[in-house]
Protein backbone atom coordinates (compact mmCIF):
# COMPACT_ATOMS: atom_id res chain seq x y z
CA UNK A 1 0.00 0.00 0.00
CA UNK A 2 1.38 3.55 -1.15
CA UNK A 3 1.76 5.83 2.01
CA UNK A 4 -0.07 9.19 1.48
CA UNK A 5 1.98 11.48 -0.92
CA UNK A 6 3.34 14.81 0.55
CA UNK A 7 3.95 18.09 -1.10
CA UNK A 8 7.43 17.54 -1.58
CA UNK A 9 7.50 14.30 -3.83
CA UNK A 10 3.65 15.33 -5.13
CA UNK A 11 3.73 14.76 -9.01
CA UNK A 12 0.57 16.40 -9.20
CA UNK A 13 -0.58 18.68 -6.33
CA UNK A 14 -4.27 19.89 -6.06
CA UNK A 15 -6.19 22.42 -3.82
CA UNK A 16 -8.94 24.36 -3.96
CA UNK A 17 -9.45 23.06 -7.81
CA UNK A 18 -12.10 24.39 -9.42
CA UNK A 19 -13.75 24.16 -13.01
CA UNK A 20 -16.71 26.17 -14.04
CA UNK A 21 -18.61 26.50 -17.27
CA UNK A 22 -21.03 29.12 -18.06
CA UNK A 23 -23.71 27.98 -15.86
CA UNK A 24 -21.98 24.91 -14.24
CA UNK A 25 -19.47 24.03 -11.55
CA UNK A 26 -17.65 20.98 -12.92
CA UNK A 27 -15.18 20.22 -10.36
CA UNK A 28 -15.88 22.58 -6.82
CA UNK A 29 -12.55 23.16 -4.90
CA UNK A 30 -11.29 19.39 -4.36
CA UNK A 31 -7.77 18.90 -2.76
CA UNK A 32 -5.80 15.86 -3.99
CA UNK A 33 -2.01 15.14 -4.76
CA UNK A 34 -0.36 11.97 -6.35
CA UNK A 35 3.02 10.60 -5.55
CA UNK A 36 5.76 9.23 -7.95
CA UNK A 37 5.03 5.77 -8.81
CA UNK A 38 1.15 5.78 -7.53
CA UNK A 39 -1.43 4.41 -8.89
CA UNK A 40 -4.28 6.75 -8.23
CA UNK A 41 -8.06 6.68 -9.09
CA UNK A 42 -11.12 8.99 -9.71
CA UNK A 43 -13.94 6.89 -9.10
CA UNK A 44 -17.61 8.14 -9.60
CA UNK A 45 -20.52 8.16 -12.21
CA UNK A 46 -20.94 10.48 -15.68
CA UNK A 47 -20.90 13.85 -14.75
CA UNK A 48 -19.28 13.67 -11.33
CA UNK A 49 -16.20 15.88 -12.44
CA UNK A 50 -13.96 13.53 -13.60
CA UNK A 51 -12.57 14.10 -17.42
CA UNK A 52 -12.99 17.98 -16.59
CA UNK A 53 -10.41 17.17 -13.09
CA UNK A 54 -8.16 14.92 -16.08
CA UNK A 55 -8.68 17.84 -18.98
CA UNK A 56 -7.51 19.93 -16.32
CA UNK A 57 -4.58 18.13 -15.29
CA UNK A 58 -3.75 16.86 -18.90
CA UNK A 59 -3.10 21.09 -19.46
CA UNK A 60 -5.92 21.18 -22.14
CA UNK A 61 -8.88 22.82 -19.62
CA UNK A 62 -7.49 26.07 -17.76
CA UNK A 63 -8.51 25.65 -13.78
CA UNK A 64 -11.19 28.39 -12.92
CA UNK A 65 -9.90 28.80 -9.47
CA UNK A 66 -7.18 26.98 -7.17
CA UNK A 67 -3.96 25.87 -7.14
CA UNK A 68 -2.30 22.85 -9.48
CA UNK A 69 1.14 21.66 -10.13
CA UNK A 70 1.50 19.38 -12.74
CA UNK A 71 5.36 17.43 -12.62
CA UNK A 72 5.98 20.79 -10.03
CA UNK A 73 4.76 23.08 -13.06
CA UNK A 74 2.00 25.75 -13.52
CA UNK A 75 -0.05 24.15 -16.46
CA UNK A 76 -1.03 27.31 -17.44
CA UNK A 77 2.44 28.95 -17.79
CA UNK A 78 4.35 25.15 -19.02
CA UNK A 79 1.58 23.46 -20.70
CA UNK A 80 3.78 22.30 -23.42
CA UNK A 81 6.79 21.41 -21.42
CA UNK A 82 4.02 19.56 -19.23
CA UNK A 83 2.46 17.37 -21.69
CA UNK A 84 6.07 16.44 -23.70
CA UNK A 85 6.16 14.51 -19.98
CA UNK A 86 2.85 13.30 -19.80
CA UNK A 87 0.85 10.41 -21.44
CA UNK A 88 -2.90 10.97 -22.22
CA UNK A 89 -5.58 7.95 -23.26
CA UNK A 90 -8.34 10.36 -23.55
CA UNK A 91 -12.33 8.68 -22.96
CA UNK A 92 -12.90 8.77 -26.71
CA UNK A 93 -9.95 7.12 -29.11
CA UNK A 94 -8.66 9.79 -31.07
CA UNK A 95 -6.57 7.39 -33.48
CA UNK A 96 -5.76 8.16 -37.27
CA UNK A 97 -8.49 6.47 -38.87
CA UNK A 98 -6.74 7.45 -42.20
CA UNK A 99 -3.03 5.99 -41.06
CA UNK A 100 -1.83 2.18 -40.62
CA UNK A 101 -1.66 0.93 -36.79
CA UNK A 102 1.95 1.73 -36.70
CA UNK A 103 2.07 5.11 -38.17
CA UNK A 104 -0.26 6.17 -35.69
CA UNK A 105 2.66 5.69 -33.67
CA UNK A 106 5.14 6.98 -35.90
CA UNK A 107 3.10 10.36 -36.42
CA UNK A 108 2.27 10.80 -32.96
CA UNK A 109 6.07 10.39 -31.90
CA UNK A 110 6.58 13.37 -34.28
CA UNK A 111 4.34 16.15 -31.98
CA UNK A 112 6.90 14.71 -29.49
CA UNK A 113 9.80 16.25 -31.51
CA UNK A 114 11.18 12.49 -31.51
CA UNK A 115 13.12 11.66 -34.09
CA UNK A 116 12.33 9.12 -36.91
CA UNK A 117 14.55 5.80 -36.19
CA UNK A 118 13.71 6.24 -32.19
CA UNK A 119 10.64 6.34 -33.16
CA UNK A 120 10.31 3.50 -35.21
CA UNK A 121 11.81 1.64 -32.88
CA UNK A 122 9.57 2.49 -30.16
CA UNK A 123 6.57 1.69 -32.52
CA UNK A 124 7.94 -2.09 -32.74
CA UNK A 125 8.23 -2.32 -28.77
CA UNK A 126 5.25 -0.58 -27.89
CA UNK A 127 2.97 -3.14 -30.49
CA UNK A 128 5.00 -5.82 -29.12
CA UNK A 129 3.96 -4.42 -25.44
CA UNK A 130 -0.02 -3.81 -26.67
CA UNK A 131 0.39 -7.30 -28.03
CA UNK A 132 -0.51 -5.40 -31.99
CA UNK A 133 2.75 -6.30 -33.82
CA UNK A 134 0.82 -8.57 -35.83
CA UNK A 135 -1.58 -5.82 -36.71
CA UNK A 136 1.11 -3.38 -37.76
CA UNK A 137 0.30 -2.52 -41.07
CA UNK A 138 -3.78 -2.95 -41.00
CA UNK A 139 -5.88 0.16 -41.63
CA UNK A 140 -7.15 1.49 -37.83
CA UNK A 141 -10.70 0.90 -38.56
CA UNK A 142 -10.56 -2.01 -38.79
CA UNK A 143 -9.10 -3.27 -35.31
CA UNK A 144 -11.66 -4.17 -33.04
CA UNK A 145 -12.58 -1.75 -29.71
CA UNK A 146 -10.09 -3.79 -27.57
CA UNK A 147 -6.98 -3.31 -30.00
CA UNK A 148 -7.59 0.16 -30.61
CA UNK A 149 -7.86 1.13 -26.46
CA UNK A 150 -4.63 -0.84 -26.99
CA UNK A 151 -3.52 1.15 -29.86
CA UNK A 152 -4.29 4.27 -27.78
CA UNK A 153 -2.76 3.32 -24.87
CA UNK A 154 0.68 2.35 -27.01
CA UNK A 155 0.48 5.72 -28.75
CA UNK A 156 0.08 7.41 -25.04
CA UNK A 157 3.45 5.92 -24.07
CA UNK A 158 5.20 7.03 -27.10
CA UNK A 159 7.22 9.65 -25.37
CA UNK A 160 7.73 7.37 -22.73
CA UNK A 161 5.77 9.65 -20.33
CA UNK A 162 6.71 9.58 -16.59
CA UNK A 163 2.91 9.81 -15.62
CA UNK A 164 0.16 8.38 -17.45
CA UNK A 165 -3.17 9.57 -17.45
CA UNK A 166 -6.39 7.08 -18.37
CA UNK A 167 -9.84 8.89 -18.89
CA UNK A 168 -12.14 5.69 -18.51
CA UNK A 169 -9.64 3.37 -20.04
CA UNK A 170 -12.01 0.31 -20.33
CA UNK A 171 -15.01 1.51 -20.48
CA UNK A 172 -17.32 -0.04 -23.38
CA UNK A 173 -14.49 -3.08 -23.48
CA UNK A 174 -15.59 -6.89 -23.42
CA UNK A 175 -14.17 -8.91 -20.06
CA UNK A 176 -11.16 -10.19 -21.68
CA UNK A 177 -10.28 -6.95 -23.51
CA UNK A 178 -10.64 -5.41 -19.78
CA UNK A 179 -8.48 -7.94 -18.40
CA UNK A 180 -5.67 -7.53 -21.29
CA UNK A 181 -5.40 -3.73 -20.49
CA UNK A 182 -5.69 -4.23 -17.14
CA UNK A 183 -2.50 -6.41 -17.19
CA UNK A 184 -0.57 -4.21 -19.32
CA UNK A 185 -1.31 -1.06 -17.08
CA UNK A 186 -0.07 -3.36 -13.80
CA UNK A 187 2.99 -3.79 -16.10
CA UNK A 188 4.08 0.02 -16.14
CA UNK A 189 3.09 0.54 -12.88
CA UNK A 190 5.95 -2.32 -12.21
CA UNK A 191 8.08 0.03 -14.08
CA UNK A 192 7.52 2.74 -12.26
CA UNK A 193 4.92 4.94 -14.39
CA UNK A 194 2.57 6.95 -12.23
CA UNK A 195 -0.70 5.81 -13.09
CA UNK A 196 -3.66 8.37 -12.76
CA UNK A 197 -7.41 7.33 -13.62
CA UNK A 198 -10.85 7.54 -13.61
CA UNK A 199 -13.43 4.84 -13.92
CA UNK A 200 -16.65 4.24 -13.33
CA UNK A 201 -15.81 0.61 -12.64
CA UNK A 202 -15.46 -0.88 -8.86
CA UNK A 203 -13.85 -3.72 -9.72
CA UNK A 204 -10.93 -1.51 -11.77
CA UNK A 205 -10.19 0.96 -9.49
CA UNK A 206 -9.81 -2.31 -6.87
CA UNK A 207 -7.48 -3.54 -9.42
CA UNK A 208 -5.65 -1.34 -10.14
CA UNK A 209 -5.76 1.54 -7.73
CA UNK A 210 -3.35 1.87 -4.46
CA UNK A 211 -5.19 5.15 -3.83
CA UNK A 212 -8.45 6.67 -4.96
CA UNK A 213 -10.77 9.19 -4.25
CA UNK A 214 -14.69 9.12 -4.89
CA UNK A 215 -16.25 11.70 -6.42
CA UNK A 216 -19.86 12.76 -6.80
CA UNK A 217 -21.56 16.21 -7.77
CA UNK A 218 -18.01 18.03 -8.44
CA UNK A 219 -16.96 17.06 -5.17
CA UNK A 220 -15.01 14.49 -3.45
CA UNK A 221 -16.36 12.73 -0.82
CA UNK A 222 -14.35 9.91 0.40
CA UNK A 223 -10.37 9.13 -0.30
CA UNK A 224 -7.72 6.04 0.36
CA UNK A 225 -7.67 3.37 -0.28
CA UNK A 226 -9.80 0.90 -1.81
CA UNK A 227 -9.59 -1.66 1.37
CA UNK A 228 -9.48 0.95 3.72
CA UNK A 229 -12.78 2.67 2.12
CA UNK A 230 -14.74 -0.83 2.07
CA UNK A 231 -13.61 -0.67 5.89
CA UNK A 232 -14.50 2.71 6.76
CA UNK A 233 -17.80 2.79 4.85
CA UNK A 234 -18.76 -0.61 4.52
CA UNK A 235 -19.05 -4.15 6.26
CA UNK A 236 -17.06 -7.19 5.36
CA UNK A 237 -19.75 -9.12 3.70
CA UNK A 238 -23.09 -8.28 1.94
CA UNK A 239 -26.36 -10.35 1.46
CA UNK A 240 -28.22 -9.82 -1.68
CA UNK A 241 -31.25 -10.74 -1.41
CA UNK A 242 -33.70 -10.76 -4.50
CA UNK A 243 -37.54 -11.26 -4.07
CA UNK A 244 -40.39 -12.12 -6.60
CA UNK A 245 -41.58 -8.78 -8.02
CA UNK A 246 -44.10 -7.05 -5.94
CA UNK A 247 -43.21 -9.18 -3.11
CA UNK A 248 -40.25 -7.09 -1.54
CA UNK A 249 -41.26 -7.47 2.28
CA UNK A 250 -41.73 -4.68 4.44
CA UNK A 251 -38.50 -2.83 5.63
CA UNK A 252 -39.43 -3.61 9.48
CA UNK A 253 -39.78 -7.61 8.62
CA UNK A 254 -35.83 -7.25 7.96
CA UNK A 255 -34.91 -5.19 11.21
CA UNK A 256 -32.49 -5.64 13.24
CA UNK A 257 -30.65 -8.73 10.61
CA UNK A 258 -27.33 -5.79 9.74
CA UNK A 259 -25.85 -2.79 10.46
CA UNK A 260 -27.58 -1.68 7.41
CA UNK A 261 -30.10 -2.19 4.92
CA UNK A 262 -30.29 -0.72 1.43
CA UNK A 263 -33.28 -0.97 -1.02
CA UNK A 264 -32.60 -1.07 -4.70
CA UNK A 265 -35.23 -1.59 -7.41
CA UNK A 266 -34.68 -5.03 -8.25
CA UNK A 267 -32.37 -5.92 -5.07
CA UNK A 268 -32.19 -5.73 -1.16
CA UNK A 269 -28.85 -5.69 0.23
CA UNK A 270 -28.12 -6.44 3.81
CA UNK A 271 -24.72 -5.22 4.87
CA UNK A 272 -23.10 -7.35 8.01
CA UNK A 273 -20.73 -8.83 8.87
CA UNK A 274 -21.95 -12.44 8.53
CA UNK A 275 -23.46 -13.15 5.57
CA UNK A 276 -24.54 -16.73 6.03
CA UNK A 277 -26.16 -16.45 9.46
CA UNK A 278 -27.88 -13.10 8.11
CA UNK A 279 -29.36 -15.14 5.45
CA UNK A 280 -30.25 -18.07 8.03
CA UNK A 281 -32.30 -15.28 9.72
CA UNK A 282 -33.88 -14.34 7.24
CA UNK A 283 -35.57 -17.85 6.22
CA UNK A 284 -36.22 -18.12 9.73
CA UNK A 285 -38.89 -15.15 9.74
CA UNK A 286 -40.29 -16.63 7.14
CA UNK A 287 -39.42 -14.67 4.15
CA UNK A 288 -38.86 -16.66 1.07
CA UNK A 289 -36.35 -14.28 -1.17
CA UNK A 290 -36.26 -16.03 -5.04
CA UNK A 291 -32.21 -15.84 -4.49
CA UNK A 292 -29.61 -15.30 -1.91
CA UNK A 293 -26.15 -14.21 -2.19
CA UNK A 294 -23.15 -13.96 0.36
CA UNK A 295 -20.43 -11.61 -1.26
CA UNK A 296 -17.66 -9.42 -0.15
CA UNK A 297 -18.24 -5.39 -0.13
CA UNK A 298 -16.81 -3.66 -3.03
CA UNK A 299 -16.28 -0.36 -3.87
CA UNK A 300 -19.54 -0.18 -5.17
CA UNK A 301 -20.83 -0.58 -1.71
CA UNK A 302 -18.86 2.75 -0.09
CA UNK A 303 -20.68 4.79 -2.93
CA UNK A 304 -23.94 3.51 -2.32
CA UNK A 305 -23.27 4.22 1.61
CA UNK A 306 -21.71 7.60 0.40
CA UNK A 307 -24.50 9.21 -2.32
CA UNK A 308 -27.47 6.77 -1.86
CA UNK A 309 -26.96 5.88 -5.72
CA UNK A 310 -25.21 3.10 -8.12
CA UNK A 311 -22.21 4.02 -9.68
CA UNK A 312 -23.66 3.51 -13.23
CA UNK A 313 -26.95 4.50 -13.58
CA UNK B 1 6.97 26.91 -34.86
CA UNK B 2 7.90 23.49 -34.81
CA UNK B 3 4.58 22.84 -33.55
CA UNK B 4 3.39 23.99 -36.50
CA UNK B 5 5.31 22.44 -39.09
CA UNK B 6 4.64 18.90 -36.98
CA UNK B 7 1.41 19.64 -37.83
CA UNK B 8 1.91 20.32 -41.31
CA UNK B 9 4.07 17.18 -41.56
CA UNK B 10 0.96 15.57 -40.60
CA UNK B 11 -0.68 16.34 -43.39
CA UNK B 12 1.82 15.53 -45.66
CA UNK B 13 1.81 11.70 -44.18
CA UNK B 14 -1.28 11.39 -44.98
CA UNK B 15 -1.37 13.04 -48.61
CA UNK B 16 1.34 10.24 -49.33
CA UNK B 17 -1.32 7.96 -49.70
CA UNK B 18 -3.56 10.20 -52.06
CA UNK B 19 -1.99 12.65 -53.81
CA UNK B 20 -1.76 11.31 -57.97
CA UNK B 21 -5.52 11.19 -57.53
CA UNK B 22 -5.65 14.97 -55.82
CA UNK B 23 -3.07 15.95 -58.43
CA UNK B 24 -4.96 14.40 -62.03
CA UNK B 25 -8.60 16.09 -60.08
CA UNK B 26 -6.50 19.46 -59.95
CA UNK B 27 -5.81 19.49 -64.01
CA UNK B 28 -9.44 18.05 -64.85
CA UNK B 29 -11.73 21.11 -63.58
CA UNK B 30 -9.67 23.44 -65.47
CA UNK B 31 -9.57 21.76 -68.78
CA UNK B 32 -13.24 20.59 -68.62
CA UNK B 33 -13.87 24.42 -67.60
CA UNK B 34 -11.43 26.32 -70.56
CA UNK B 35 -13.09 23.66 -72.95
CA UNK B 36 -17.03 23.53 -72.54
CA UNK B 37 -16.83 27.70 -71.84
CA UNK B 38 -13.71 28.97 -73.30
CA UNK B 39 -13.22 27.27 -76.17
CA UNK B 40 -17.23 26.24 -77.16
CA UNK B 41 -18.72 29.45 -75.53
CA UNK B 42 -16.01 31.71 -76.20
CA UNK B 43 -16.17 30.59 -80.44
CA UNK B 44 -19.92 31.98 -80.22
CA UNK B 45 -18.34 35.12 -78.64
CA UNK B 46 -15.64 35.51 -80.90
CA UNK B 47 -17.62 34.52 -83.69
CA UNK B 48 -20.07 37.85 -82.57
CA UNK B 49 -20.58 41.56 -82.51
CA UNK B 50 -18.18 42.25 -79.63
CA UNK B 51 -15.41 39.47 -80.60
CA UNK B 52 -13.68 40.00 -77.41
CA UNK B 53 -14.31 40.87 -73.61
CA UNK B 54 -12.55 43.55 -71.95
CA UNK B 55 -9.33 43.29 -75.17
CA UNK B 56 -9.02 39.95 -74.89
CA UNK B 57 -10.55 36.24 -76.10
CA UNK B 58 -13.26 34.70 -74.42
CA UNK B 59 -11.36 32.12 -72.96
CA UNK B 60 -8.10 34.70 -71.83
CA UNK B 61 -10.65 36.63 -70.14
CA UNK B 62 -12.33 33.65 -68.53
CA UNK B 63 -9.22 31.58 -67.37
CA UNK B 64 -7.43 33.60 -64.92
CA UNK B 65 -11.12 34.29 -62.70
CA UNK B 66 -11.86 30.77 -63.01
CA UNK B 67 -8.11 30.09 -61.22
CA UNK B 68 -9.16 32.67 -58.89
CA UNK B 69 -12.61 31.15 -58.33
CA UNK B 70 -11.28 27.71 -58.34
CA UNK B 71 -8.86 28.36 -55.34
CA UNK B 72 -11.96 30.20 -53.42
CA UNK B 73 -14.38 26.38 -54.16
CA UNK B 74 -11.02 24.47 -52.61
CA UNK B 75 -10.84 26.70 -49.79
CA UNK B 76 -14.41 26.12 -49.02
CA UNK B 77 -14.12 22.66 -49.25
CA UNK B 78 -11.18 22.55 -46.82
CA UNK B 79 -12.01 24.48 -44.49
CA UNK B 80 -15.74 23.01 -43.91
CA UNK B 81 -16.08 19.15 -43.11
CA UNK B 82 -12.58 18.34 -43.18
CA UNK B 83 -11.88 20.79 -40.36
CA UNK B 84 -15.28 19.63 -38.44
CA UNK B 85 -13.77 15.92 -38.83
CA UNK B 86 -10.39 16.57 -36.77
CA UNK B 87 -12.37 18.88 -34.69
CA UNK B 88 -15.34 17.23 -33.29
CA UNK B 89 -15.66 13.74 -35.58
CA UNK B 90 -12.06 12.22 -35.28
CA UNK B 91 -11.23 14.88 -32.00
CA UNK B 92 -7.46 14.58 -34.04
CA UNK B 93 -6.63 18.03 -32.60
CA UNK B 94 -7.35 16.48 -28.95
CA UNK B 95 -4.87 14.14 -29.86
CA UNK B 96 -2.21 16.75 -30.81
CA UNK B 97 -2.97 18.89 -27.86
CA UNK B 98 -2.32 15.56 -25.62
CA UNK B 99 1.00 16.54 -26.68
CA UNK B 100 3.05 19.32 -26.80
CA UNK B 101 1.60 20.86 -29.87
CA UNK B 102 -0.43 24.22 -28.99
CA UNK B 103 -3.53 25.37 -30.44
CA UNK B 104 -1.48 27.73 -31.88
CA UNK B 105 0.39 25.16 -33.82
CA UNK B 106 -2.41 23.42 -35.25
CA UNK B 107 -4.09 26.97 -36.56
CA UNK B 108 -1.00 27.63 -38.41
CA UNK B 109 -0.13 24.07 -39.15
CA UNK B 110 -3.89 23.85 -40.95
CA UNK B 111 -2.76 26.96 -42.86
CA UNK B 112 0.32 26.46 -43.89
CA UNK B 113 -1.35 23.08 -45.23
CA UNK B 114 -4.31 24.65 -46.91
CA UNK B 115 -1.91 27.07 -48.19
CA UNK B 116 0.21 24.14 -50.14
CA UNK B 117 -2.68 22.55 -51.61
CA UNK B 118 -3.87 25.83 -52.78
CA UNK B 119 -0.39 25.89 -54.46
CA UNK B 120 -0.51 23.00 -55.60
CA UNK B 121 -3.71 23.31 -57.03
CA UNK B 122 -2.93 26.45 -58.75
CA UNK B 123 0.14 25.02 -60.50
CA UNK B 124 -1.77 22.52 -62.09
CA UNK B 125 -4.55 25.00 -63.00
CA UNK B 126 -2.04 26.95 -64.06
CA UNK B 127 -0.11 24.89 -66.38
CA UNK B 128 -3.71 24.40 -68.13
CA UNK B 129 -3.48 27.77 -68.76
CA UNK B 130 -0.57 27.91 -70.11
CA UNK B 131 -1.61 25.43 -72.38
CA UNK B 132 -4.91 27.05 -73.54
CA UNK B 133 -2.29 29.76 -74.36
CA UNK B 134 -3.90 32.20 -72.41
CA UNK B 135 -1.46 33.49 -70.45
CA UNK B 136 -0.14 36.82 -72.38
CA UNK B 137 2.81 38.40 -69.63
CA UNK B 138 5.84 36.53 -67.59
CA UNK B 139 4.08 38.42 -64.26
CA UNK B 140 1.02 35.54 -65.03
CA UNK B 141 3.10 33.39 -63.00
CA UNK B 142 1.96 35.48 -60.19
CA UNK B 143 -1.79 34.95 -60.63
CA UNK B 144 -0.87 31.29 -58.79
CA UNK B 145 0.55 33.72 -55.67
CA UNK B 146 -2.93 35.77 -56.43
CA UNK B 147 -5.16 32.40 -56.15
CA UNK B 148 -3.34 31.00 -52.85
CA UNK B 149 -3.93 34.52 -51.40
CA UNK B 150 -7.79 34.51 -52.69
CA UNK B 151 -8.12 31.05 -51.38
CA UNK B 152 -6.54 32.14 -48.00
CA UNK B 153 -9.30 34.88 -48.05
CA UNK B 154 -12.43 32.91 -48.15
CA UNK B 155 -10.53 29.64 -46.42
CA UNK B 156 -9.59 31.78 -42.58
CA UNK B 157 -13.28 33.61 -42.43
CA UNK B 158 -14.88 29.78 -43.15
CA UNK B 159 -12.29 28.09 -40.68
CA UNK B 160 -13.24 30.70 -38.01
CA UNK B 161 -16.66 29.80 -38.33
CA UNK B 162 -16.03 25.86 -38.53
CA UNK B 163 -14.93 26.29 -35.05
CA UNK B 164 -17.74 27.70 -33.49
CA UNK B 165 -19.90 25.20 -35.37
CA UNK B 166 -21.21 21.61 -33.10
CA UNK B 167 -23.36 20.05 -36.98
CA UNK B 168 -22.54 20.44 -40.26
CA UNK B 169 -25.92 21.82 -41.51
CA UNK B 170 -24.36 25.42 -42.26
CA UNK B 171 -21.85 24.33 -44.65
CA UNK B 172 -24.28 23.48 -47.22
CA UNK B 173 -25.30 26.76 -46.70
CA UNK B 174 -22.20 28.74 -47.19
CA UNK B 175 -22.19 26.48 -49.99
CA UNK B 176 -25.49 27.51 -51.54
CA UNK B 177 -25.98 31.41 -50.26
CA UNK B 178 -21.65 32.05 -50.70
CA UNK B 179 -19.52 30.09 -52.66
CA UNK B 180 -22.28 29.53 -55.59
CA UNK B 181 -23.38 32.44 -55.85
CA UNK B 182 -19.39 34.32 -56.11
CA UNK B 183 -19.00 31.91 -58.51
CA UNK B 184 -21.58 32.92 -61.15
CA UNK B 185 -21.71 36.60 -60.42
CA UNK B 186 -17.98 37.73 -59.39
CA UNK B 187 -16.84 38.42 -61.94
CA UNK B 188 -15.39 35.12 -63.35
CA UNK B 189 -17.73 34.36 -66.45
CA UNK B 190 -18.43 38.13 -67.41
CA UNK B 191 -17.23 41.35 -66.06
CA UNK B 192 -19.06 42.69 -63.17
CA UNK B 193 -19.54 46.03 -64.74
CA UNK B 194 -22.75 44.72 -66.61
CA UNK B 195 -24.51 43.59 -63.40
CA UNK B 196 -26.96 46.05 -61.60
CA UNK B 197 -25.27 48.44 -59.47
CA UNK B 198 -26.46 46.99 -56.29
CA UNK B 199 -25.05 43.47 -57.01
CA UNK B 200 -21.66 45.06 -58.07
CA UNK B 201 -21.26 46.79 -54.90
CA UNK B 202 -21.58 43.46 -52.74
CA UNK B 203 -19.83 41.55 -55.52
CA UNK B 204 -16.90 44.18 -54.73
CA UNK B 205 -16.83 43.90 -51.03
CA UNK B 206 -15.76 39.85 -51.46
CA UNK B 207 -12.73 38.83 -51.28
CA UNK B 208 -13.60 37.01 -54.83
CA UNK B 209 -13.90 40.30 -56.92
CA UNK B 210 -10.74 41.20 -55.93
CA UNK B 211 -8.67 38.18 -56.62
CA UNK B 212 -10.36 37.81 -60.05
CA UNK B 213 -9.16 40.79 -60.85
CA UNK B 214 -5.52 40.64 -59.82
CA UNK B 215 -5.48 37.65 -61.10
CA UNK B 216 -6.66 38.70 -64.60
CA UNK B 217 -4.55 42.23 -64.41
CA UNK B 218 -1.52 39.69 -63.78
CA UNK B 219 -2.25 37.07 -66.63
CA UNK B 220 -3.23 39.04 -69.95
CA UNK B 221 -0.51 41.32 -68.69
CA UNK B 222 -2.55 44.73 -68.32
CA UNK B 223 -1.45 46.96 -65.18
CA UNK B 224 -4.41 47.44 -63.23
CA UNK B 225 -4.51 50.95 -61.42
CA UNK B 226 -6.31 49.18 -58.39
CA UNK B 227 -3.82 46.50 -58.22
CA UNK B 228 -2.43 47.55 -54.40
CA UNK B 229 -6.66 48.04 -53.27
CA UNK B 230 -7.40 45.01 -54.43
CA UNK B 231 -4.37 43.14 -52.71
CA UNK B 232 -4.79 44.92 -49.57
CA UNK B 233 -8.64 43.71 -49.27
CA UNK B 234 -7.28 39.97 -49.61
CA UNK B 235 -4.95 40.17 -47.08
CA UNK B 236 -7.11 42.04 -44.94
CA UNK B 237 -9.26 38.98 -45.43
CA UNK B 238 -7.09 36.73 -44.50
CA UNK B 239 -5.68 38.39 -41.63
CA UNK B 240 -8.90 39.06 -39.81
CA UNK B 241 -9.91 35.26 -40.61
CA UNK B 242 -6.73 34.29 -38.61
CA UNK B 243 -7.26 36.28 -35.85
CA UNK B 244 -10.63 35.14 -35.56
CA UNK B 245 -10.13 31.78 -35.93
CA UNK B 246 -7.45 31.79 -33.31
CA UNK B 247 -9.85 32.82 -31.32
CA UNK B 248 -12.66 30.80 -32.03
CA UNK B 249 -10.68 27.34 -32.10
CA UNK B 250 -8.69 28.36 -28.61
CA UNK B 251 -12.71 28.70 -26.80
CA UNK B 252 -13.79 25.88 -28.76
CA UNK B 253 -10.78 22.68 -27.93
CA UNK B 254 -9.50 24.44 -24.73
CA UNK B 255 -12.67 25.78 -23.44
Amino acid sequence: MATPATDANALIHARGLTKRFANLTAVDAIDFDVGRGEAFGFLGPNGAGKTSTMRMIGCVSSPSAGTLRVLGMDPDENGPRIRARLGVVPQSDTLDVELHVDENLLTYARYFGIRRDVAKRRAEQLLDFVQLRDRARDDVEFLSGGMKRRLTIARALVNEPELLLLDEPTTGLDPQARHLVWDRLYRLKQQGVTIVLTTHYMDEAEQLCDRLVVMDKAKIVAFGSPRSLIEQYSTREVLELRFPIDTTPALDKLDGLSERIEVLPDRVLLYTSDGEAAAVAVHSRGLRPESSLVRRSTLEDVFLRLTGRSLIE
Amino acid sequence: MTGALRVLEHHLFIYRRTWKGSIFMSFVSPVLFLTAMGVGLGSLISSGPVRTVDGVSYVAFLAPGLLAATAMQSAYVETTYPIMARMQWLRTYDGMLATPIRVLDVLAGEFGWLAVRLALSSCAFFLVMVLFGTVHSGLGLLAIVVAVLTGLAFGAPIFAFTATQRTDTSFALIGRLLITPLFLLGGVFFPIHQLPQLVQGIAWITPLAHGVALARGLAVGVASPTAGIHLAVLLAYVAIGIVVARITLQRRLVP
